[in-house]
């Protein structure tokens, strides 16, 4: 199994043709998925051929490419300003699922989106500004490097693209079921709960590892979801334990605001529902593999 | 970005919410002269900070002369308040208050919408009312799409317990209030007071406005209410290079890709820094991103090398867009044109992407200042341990 995406997963990329867009779908081919179309309004009917030999048709709206295609998934490297628009048009094509890898799109922009894809009850959004997500040796829909690891037993969720690398190395020699980077922008379409709901129905998934960052309540929301529903061992990290009051660290979303959205107060409430929390990544990945080892054991 | 009262108050006068004429001074002189334009009995001396509690801290007074308003002012310019020095004073009309109220829309990360909240009992700190009257404040969701028409503004007045026939003098007022929140990209809009006057008009009489850095595409008019003069210079400098920077206090400097990463870093330093005397701390958050190149690498130490506070310095990169042979290149380049001026040692750590090539391009630079470790701990370890020597 895997979540949300697997071999079956057919992608479109919303972007394709600009320069992002036409690095990251060579890497997503050259990693195996199944890239099956491109969307730009200008450049409807011509096709882009890859290294390695591979043509990809361009179609001139997403509702084209899912009618040609069959497509499920669609990633968007589409800039801050249109990124609404590319969103909405995927959103309204019905396609189950939306990678949003753009960063700096405006809350107002990201918040209508996604409350338009639960209106709408027929798309999961995953995003904005996150790195995608990566089933090894099955699909890749984003922007994670597919060689740092292989197939495996961890499940991965995190609001950072580096830390979900930086943790996929550290636990090379488990591999990974899915990781699933949820963005760190302060409204994201899919949230810690659902990944975290989403691994312990997964079969192929035995421990779970779930990276936090300062600012919101994502960590602890997801603190209390796991006391309630969680059976297997979750790892934590959470990153800015040394970030001032007021600031902005890079994400848009990772900021403390007066006493609220702190590291200290993820990691007591993570703590709190069980979950033994790193106080490094690489004591984390430590954690993950002592967790491994007990379920072998 | 946060807006001081004064400007809140003109975004607030922009769309047409009713506000009371304020003027802005930054000498006595200035408040005097603003005390008598204005010409009404009785002007409001207010501390201009971005921090709440300046009540009770004495940053706001009342003068009934020009003349008392340039002393009031006298006090206040200069004085602290919870760490904020006041530049600036706001010379506010005064008015004759009948009922204080609070009003906000704010965004709600966790429930993906917005949120409104009213009560009738105004004036006070918002959180001190929220915890000791939950009761009295009332929070009703704003459904992103929708937004605030005038049934949404009577549903929310309701809920705060405001008769019928107190809706119409409000209504209005949390119409526009809505709309500088659409409008102008706001993260929170928040009247603490809004008060109903003797004479029965609704006024915002104290404002606090949040905008959205990522729309300021949208609002090019946004980069002048950016307050230079506070600014720390490094963080100026890094934001004319497109640096995501931040300034801290302590003595190593930090460059990574990626924000997780770079957060997680400062916290890593943090920790190992606890082993050596003086507790080194990290100095600035710097992230050069995904895919950086050698440009950007160069630019990035370059500035964190300026920075007088720093004693060593540790790069800490993770190749998954990134390659590390940019990176590698990138330090080589800025240890070139920086020469002489180059004079604090540097720890790298290098993983992932192109990760053998960038390591044998900094081997074979073999620079003096340059030590490489295998990973993010021990580099961490190393950077603490370079800065407490060199302090």
């Amino acid at each position: 199994m895997s979540i949300i995406l697997d071999q079956n997963s057919r992608i479109i990329v919303q972007g394709m043709t600009g320069s992002e867009g036409m690095k990251h779908t060579q890497r997503m081919l050259a990693s195996g998925s199944a890239i099956v179309g491109g969307v730009n309004p200008r450049k409807a009917g011509q096709s882009v051929t890859f290294d390695g030999g591979v043509s990809v048709p361009v179609f001139g709206s997403v509702k084209d490419a899912v009618a040609a295609t069959g497509a499920n998934v669609t990633v968007v490297f589409v800039p801050a300003k249109f990124t609404k628009a590319a969103v909405l048009e995927a959103i309204d094509a019905e396609i189950p699922l939306v990678v949003c890898i753009t960063e700096g799109v405006p809350a107002k922009d990201e918040t209508q989106f996604v409350a338009a894809a639960r209106r709408s009850g027929k798309t999961r959004i995953i995003g904005p500004n996150c790195p995608g997500i990566i089933s090894p040796g099955k699909s890749n829909a984003g922007i994670t490097p597919a060689d740092i690891t292989g197939p495996g037993r961890v499940g991965l969720v995190s609001k950072s693209g580096t830390l979900t690398y930086q943790l996929m190395f550290e636990v090379r020699d488990l591999g990974i079921s899915t990781a699933l980077g949820v963005g760190g922008d302060p409204v994201v379409g899919t949230t810690h709960i659902d990944a975290l709901q989403a691994f312990q129905d997964d079969p192929e998934t035995d421990v779970i590892v779930m990276i936090g960052e300062i600012g919101g309540d994502a960590e602890e929301r997801a603190a209390s979801y796991i006391s309630e529903h969680i059976t297997k061992p979750v790892i934590g990290y959470v990153a800015g334990f040394t970030a001032p009051e007021g600031k902005t660290m890079g994400h848009a979303g990772a900021i403390v605001s007066g006493s609220s959205g702190t590291a200290a107060a993820k990691k007591e409430a993570l703590e709190a529902a069980g979950v033994k929390v790193g106080k490094t990544p690489s004591e984390a990945a430590q954690l993950a593999h002592e967790a491994i080892a007990a379920l072998a054991g | 970005m946060d807006l001081y009262e004064y400007q809140a108050r003109d975004l607030f006068e922009k769309h047409g919410v009713p506000v009371l004429r304020g003027v802005v001074a930054d000498t006595p002189e200035q408040a005097a002269r603003a005390a008598a334009e204005l010409g009404t009995p009785v002007v409001a001396v207010k501390a201009q900070v971005k921090v709440g509690g300046r009540g009770k801290a004495g940053g706001v007074k009342i003068a009934k002369s020009p003349a008392q308003a340039g002393q009031h002012a006298e006090a206040i310019l200069g004085m602290d308040i919870k760490g904020h020095t006041v530049h600036k004073v706001m010379i506010a009309e005064g008015a004759d208050i009948a009922e204080e109220y609070y009003f906000s829309i704010l965004l709600d990360r966790g429930e993906r919408q917005y949120l409104a909240m009213c009560s009738r009992e105004g004036g006070m700190d918002i959180e001190t009312l929220a915890r000791e009257r939950p009761e009295a404040l009332a929070k009703v969701p704003v459904d992103p799409i929708d937004g605030i028409d005038e049934a949404k503004a009577a549903e929310i007045l309701t809920a705060a317990g405001f008769p019928a026939e107190a809706h119409a003098a409000i209504v209005p007022v949390i119409l526009k209030l809505w709309e500088v929140y659409s409008d102008e990209d706001a993260t929170l809009v928040e009247v603490n007071p809004m008060v109903k006057t003797a004479d029965g008009r609704v006024l915002a009489l104290d404002g606090k406005v949040t905008l959205d850095g990522n729309a300021a595409f949208r609002h090019p008019e946004h980069a002048e209410l950016v307050d230079r003069a506070a600014t720390d210079p490094l963080e100026l400098r890094a934001g004319e290079l497109g640096l995501n920077y931040v300034k801290l206090d302590g003595s190593v400097g930090v460059i990574g890709n990626g924000a997780g990463l770079v957060m997680s870093t400062l916290d890593v330093v943090a920790y190992a820094g606890e082993a050596f005397p003086g507790s080194p701390r990290p100095a600035n958050f710097l992230d050069i991103g995904g895919g950086a190149s050698a440009e950007v690498m160069a630019n990035g130490l370059d500035l964190i090398m300026s920075d007088p506070q720093v004693r060593s310095v540790f790069v800490n990169v993770f190749g998954g867009i990134t390659a590390c042979d940019e990176v590698a290149n990138g330090i080589r380049t800025a240890l070139e044109t920086l020469g002489d001026k180059a004079s604090k040692p540097l720890v790298v750590r290098l993983d992932g992407n192109a990760v053998e090539q960038g390591r044998a391009i900094l081997a074979d630079f073999n620079h003096p200042l340059v030590t490489m470790v295998a990973t993010m701990d021990e580099a961490a370890s190393k950077a603490a341990e370079l800065a407490s020597q060199e302090a």
